[in-house]
């Protein structure tokens, strides 16, 4: 049986513990709020965006770009988009453990793997496999559009320069403040069937005039498409980090809740037990005086 | 009143602008182009420099950067990197930027540096945008 006094300080301890879950909770529902909105601000712009996309590659023929040309496919590159901090569940692990699987395959049918790290996690956790070709740490805080441009501008280059023949996106995705799973995307060659495919209804309206070229348009598009899937990747990412740290901390607290009760539960036995005992004490010592 | 057109600017920090307008102006890639209602289905990129639209005799502004327009069924949407709008802008810090995007272009030029030119050129034009938008807002 514990000592009283121990069982005191383990209660006190639990104590501040709850506290600061508590308080973490409250900072990552806060912060996810604000993720949630440049999310929603983000999406019109994404849709037009998508949309535009739509009606040109209708309009245009494909496979004269270097970033649509599909290669014989010998070393992926992946893109894994993490957090910066933990504390947040499994939802890094989650996505860490998707990665591994897909690296796993790939090396299997003999396919060589680079990795792209953005986020402290994914940068840490992959660093000793040295397949880690360019990480992007310390951003997920207060990213912008250029963050994203930077990323997208690097993959970019490794591609059309060969390093890399196709490349791929790992993310948590956002689903609802309860639920973020990892989730996979193409991302280079860029396939003009799947964004046309998108957005076919929002198409038609007849014969566009295109100032330049749909051929020179398409080569300022293509990049800033990059840019938009990788800005949208990296929002993702953040507002499911918090929604994930906004419910880990809740079980945190309350599992500290738990603890502290059955903590104060074997106090209060030990309290009573102490005080029997001195009870019996005195009646003895009452008795043989007798 | 003629027709109207409806304009929309957006960034990826949404919506800026979202009106019905009579006239637009805004910096196309073969230089400054014009739209009114009817135009023609039209797609165009968009460089850094000044949006300008009217509704009736009342004129407003916008500084844009990159990106690219589309126009179709009288409607105009404008999806670029970023826009500010006059009373938005900080004159000093455009000031600034303009001043060091200078010193940088001529330091890049002497050393014929392609990217570092192409970057220094692109903050001198985004910077004296601010300022002609910022310009115009005054009431002088």
């Amino acid at each position: 049986m514990p000592s009283l006094k121990d069982v005191k300080t383990k209660i006190g301890g639990v104590k501040k513990t709850s506290q600061i879950t508590k308080a973490m909770n409250m900072v990552a529902a806060a912060k996810l709020r604000g993720a949630q909105q440049k999310m929603e601000d983000f999406r019109s712009y994404a849709e037009k965006f998508n949309a535009a996309m739509g009606n040109l590659s209708s309009a245009m023929d494909s496979g004269a770009f270097p970033l649509m040309e599909k290669r014989e496919v010998k070393t992926v590159e992946i893109l894994v988009v993490t957090s910066d901090r933990g504390l947040c569940g499994s939802f890094n692990a989650n996505i860490l453990k998707m990665t591994e699987k897909m690296i796993a395959r790939l090396e299997a049918e003999g396919k060589k793997v680079s990795l792209v790290c953005v986020g402290k996690k994914s940068a840490s956790y992959f660093r000793k496999t040295g397949k880690v070709r360019q990480r992007h740490v310390d951003l997920m805080g207060t990213f912008q559009m250029f963050n994203a441009r930077a990323i997208a501008q690097d993959i970019a280059g490794n591609f059309l320069s060969g390093d890399s023949d196709e490349v791929r996106i790992v993310y948590g995705k956002f689903h609802s403040v309860a639920v973020q799973r990892p989730a996979e995307q193409m991302f280079l060659p860029i396939q003009p069937s799947a964004v046309a495919a998108a957005e076919a209804p929002a198409a038609a309206s007849g014969a566009y005039i295109y100032e330049p070229s749909t051929e020179e348009i398409m080569e300022v598009l293509l990049p800033l498409y990059m840019n938009v899937m990788v800005y949208h990747a990296m929002l993702e990412v953040s507002a499911s980090e918090h929604a994930a740290r906004m419910t880990a901390m809740d079980n945190a607290t309350s599992a500290c809740k738990d603890i502290i009760h059955s903590l104060t539960l074997i106090y209060n036995k030990a309290r009573q037990a102490g005080i029997t005992a001195e009870l019996m004490d005195i009646v003895g010592g009452a008795e043989a005086l007798k | 009143m003629a027709e109207k057109l409806k304009l929309e600017v957006v960034t990826p920090k949404g919506a800026i602008v979202s009106k019905e307008v009579d006239i637009v102006t805004a910096p196309g890639y073969g230089g400054e182009f014009g739209v009114l209602a009817n135009h023609a289905p039209f797609l165009s990129t968009i460089k850094i420099g000044v949006l300008t639209y009217k509704i009736g005799a009342q004129e407003e502004t916008l500084m844009v950067s990159g990106g690219f327009c589309e126009v179709s069924n009288n409607k105009l949407t404008f999806l670029v990197e970023s826009a500010e709008r006059g009373a938005d802008i900080d004159v000093d810090r455009a000031m600034r930027a303009k001043e060091r995007a200078e010193k940088r272009l001529a330091e890049a030029q002497a050393q014929k540096e392609k990217l570092d030119r192409t970057r220094a050129e692109a903050a001198l034009q985004r910077a004296l945008s601010r300022l002609k938008v910022a310009e115009r807002r005054k009431p002088s």
